[in-house]
């Protein structure tokens, strides 16, 4: 009798422990190809809260652009611990906004998506230093504290002082920088990493002690990457590699980027109302400090030459050669070798602006133009 | 009385060592050998303790809500998430206990991996979690299960020592009134481990508030402490002190559930001797 009841005991035990790691794996897929008036549902995973970098996701659901596509798109918020790439490649999402140098790292290891979208066609990484240190080139790094972020988010960075003829791992004192700006303002670094959207906004949204006034451009000089010539993809969509040989996953990609295409040219021409969406979202950020990041993220995507989202084959090689040559300070690639397989495809994205021209939408955005946004400070 | 100025005076303390490192401490901090070892006094990084709560009236955006309102509703929204984990945990950790004791075998099977499960570090766990938000449960669950995970070790290894404390003559005395295993640990094993299971309770309390306000932050969940602190810290450049409002916040739950936790003691504990034990 007790000896059934220890058996009883220890089989419930690990049937409790089986069902916890059991659902772990579960990868429901909630793909289902539409059929009729009802709206498939969708997931897409962002890099980071909302903020106006997703301004254009969140105006096609807003506008309804997905549903006028049949789709039903939850936008989820990307945290410290979530990567999206790996969200999608576990089927928890359908779509996902990463980074290309990150996403093709995550490929090499084994997740199985494609770059299906570009949005951003620019960089937004800046390094920037006090404009009275007199540095204002990669080359002029030398000797200096350089802050970085690392985490894979500093190889444009890298690349660059590597191609001015510094040596990152001797020529520089490195220096793992925080997500905030404080070490530059307080000089314990000479020039810290920021993208022009975020941190080089919160830094003109900081008071100078000194004068009692906000710090302007002026205080600062910025060695932007796309100048220097080591720029990298950014922002991009990723779709599943191998539900993209599935017919109906193929249409609802194309059904999803048109809608995207449509909520950026949105966000071009309306950048205020978008910020007013973002920060109906619930955003922490104040509404100066999203309009800055509104224009500034415009500014990466238009004008978009060959459409907005299409690959560009000379900027993918520039950023799969750096990532496989340059070495950050601990000796690493971001990539072993080149990509195999389908790392990218213009396939969809083609097929969308067609279908989003059809719509009298405007995909080049030859004609914009940049506003001049004023920060307050904190950016509220 | 007393108590509350004692805790006056905790608070008391604590200001006057702020503000007078401020006074005195370096704004630069001060670097031996190239390590920072006394932190920066400056306003960027310690900002006066009144500016922080200045921070706490003014409107968290302009034209937002002030900024103590904010955070009274994070807190609330994060102490419900803490409160499902700590029940959940608080559970899952007696139904351990209780099968430790009762089967030599799944102690000895399953005690290594209890102690295990807590070097599986949060940054593993989190986005494996946060992955059932939406499609099993809500995503705040995710982090209440975060929070559960934390809290049920102290209460599985604490209650298994309470419940293995009564003497052998006692369990002895049980047996020869022929008491059966439930009536056993009712009567016997039950009222010997409250001094053991109340501090593994705090333990749990403690644990599932951090677990709470991390699992909020690694996930990304929104409403909590913890995704405030997160938010706040972005601005740490042009707005420090918000930060801090932020952390005000998060100690203050913090202390609210401990509170919230001693509290359970008091029915239970009114007609029993104290009686000083060490757990773990």
């Amino acid at each position: 009798m007790r000896k059934v009841r220890i058996f009883t005991a220890i089989a419930a035990t690990s049937v409790l422990m089986l069902s916890g790691c059991g659902t772990a794996d579960d990868s429901s897929t909630t793909t289902t190809p539409a059929s009729g008036g009802a709206l498939t549902p969708i997931k897409l995973q962002l890099q980071w809260f909302f903020q106006a970098q997703f301004a254009g996701y969140i105006a096609a659901v807003d506008q309804g652009f997905y549903k006028e596509q049949g789709l039903d798109v939850q936008l989820l918020e990307g945290g410290t611990d979530i990567v999206p790439q790996t969200v999608l490649a576990t089927g928890k999402a359908d779509y996902a906004v990463a980074w290309v140098p990150k996403a093709l790292a995550s490929r090499e290891q084994g997740a199985g998506i494609t770059d299906v979208g570009q949005i951003f066609g620019r960089s937004g990484t800046y390094q920037v230093a006090w404009k009275d240190s007199g540095i204002t080139s990669a080359a002029q790094l030398k000797g200096k504290k350089v802050g970085n972020w690392g985490f894979g988010n500093e190889f444009e960075l890298f690349a660059g002082m590597t191609k001015a003829g510094i040596d990152p791992g001797k020529d520089v004192t490195l220096v793992q920088q925080q997500f905030d700006m404080q070490a530059l303002l307080k000089k314990e670094i000479d020039a810290a990493q920021a993208m022009s959207y975020n941190e080089y906004a919160q830094l003109l949204e900081a008071k100078n002690p000194a004068t009692g006034k906000l710090y302007t451009a002026d205080d600062f000089s910025v060695i932007d990457w796309k100048k220097e010539g080591s720029a990298m993809l950014q922002d991009a969509v990723w779709a599943n590699e191998s539900k993209l040989s599935d017919p109906a996953y193929q249409q609802q990609t194309v059904k999803f980027l048109t809608a995207t295409i449509k909520g950026w040219a949105f966000c071009r021409d309306n950048a205020e109302k978008c910020r007013d969406m973002v920060v109906a979202k619930g955003s922490k950020l104040g509404k100066s400090h999203q309009l800055w990041q509104m224009n500034e993220v415009n500014k990466l995507i238009w004008p978009a030459t060959g459409g907005i989202g299409v690959v560009s084959d000379a900027d993918w090689k520039q950023t799969v050669d750096i990532s496989m040559t340059t070495k950050n300070q601990t000796g690493d690639t971001v990539l072993k070798k080149a990509p195999e397989g389908l790392a990218y495809t213009n396939d969809y994205i083609n097929q969308a602006i067609t279908a989003a021209k059809a719509a009298g939408v405007d995909v080049n955005g030859a004609s914009f133009a940049p506003t001049t946004v004023t920060l307050t400070e904190g950016g509220a | 009385m007393r108590r509350v100025l004692y805790v006056l005076l905790g608070v008391a303390i604590f200001a006057a060592l702020w503000e007078g490192y401020k006074l005195v401490g370096s704004p630069d901090g001060t670097v031996l050998f190239g390590v920072r070892f006394l932190p920066r006094a400056d306003d960027l990084s310690m900002p006066h303790l009144w500016t922080v709560l200045q921070r706490l009236g003014r409107p968290e955006l302009t034209g937002g809500q002030p900024v103590w309102i904010v955070i009274l509703h994070a807190c609330a929204f994060t102490f419900g998430i803490t409160a499902a984990g700590f029940v959940a945990g608080a559970l899952v950790g007696l139904v351990l206990a209780v099968l430790m004791q009762q089967f030599r075998i799944v102690e000895r099977g399953l005690l290594p991996y209890v102690i295990l499960s807590q070097t599986v570090p949060l940054v593993a766990l989190a986005p494996l979690i946060s992955g059932w938000g939406g499609t099993i449960m809500p995503p705040w669950a995710t982090v209440s299960v975060i929070a559960a995970y934390l809290a049920f070790f102290p209460v599985a290894v604490g209650m298994l020592r309470g419940l293995q404390s009564p003497t052998a003559s006692g369990v002895e005395l049980m047996r020869s009134y022929a008491a059966g295993w439930w009536r056993t640990l009712v009567k016997l094993r039950f009222p010997a481990s409250l001094p053991y299971l109340f501090p593994a309770l705090r333990l749990a309390g403690a644990a599932a508030v951090v677990g709470a306000v991390v699992g909020e932050i690694s996930t990304g969940t929104r409403g909590g402490i913890g995704r405030l602190i997160i938010e706040y810290s972005r601005e740490a450049t042009s707005d420090p002190a918000k930060v801090y409002t932020a952390m005000l916040g998060a100690a203050l739950l913090g202390l609210f559930v401990a509170g919230a936790v001693s509290l359970l003691e008091v029915p239970l504990m009114r007609h029993r001797r104290h009686v000083e034990v060490v757990t773990l």
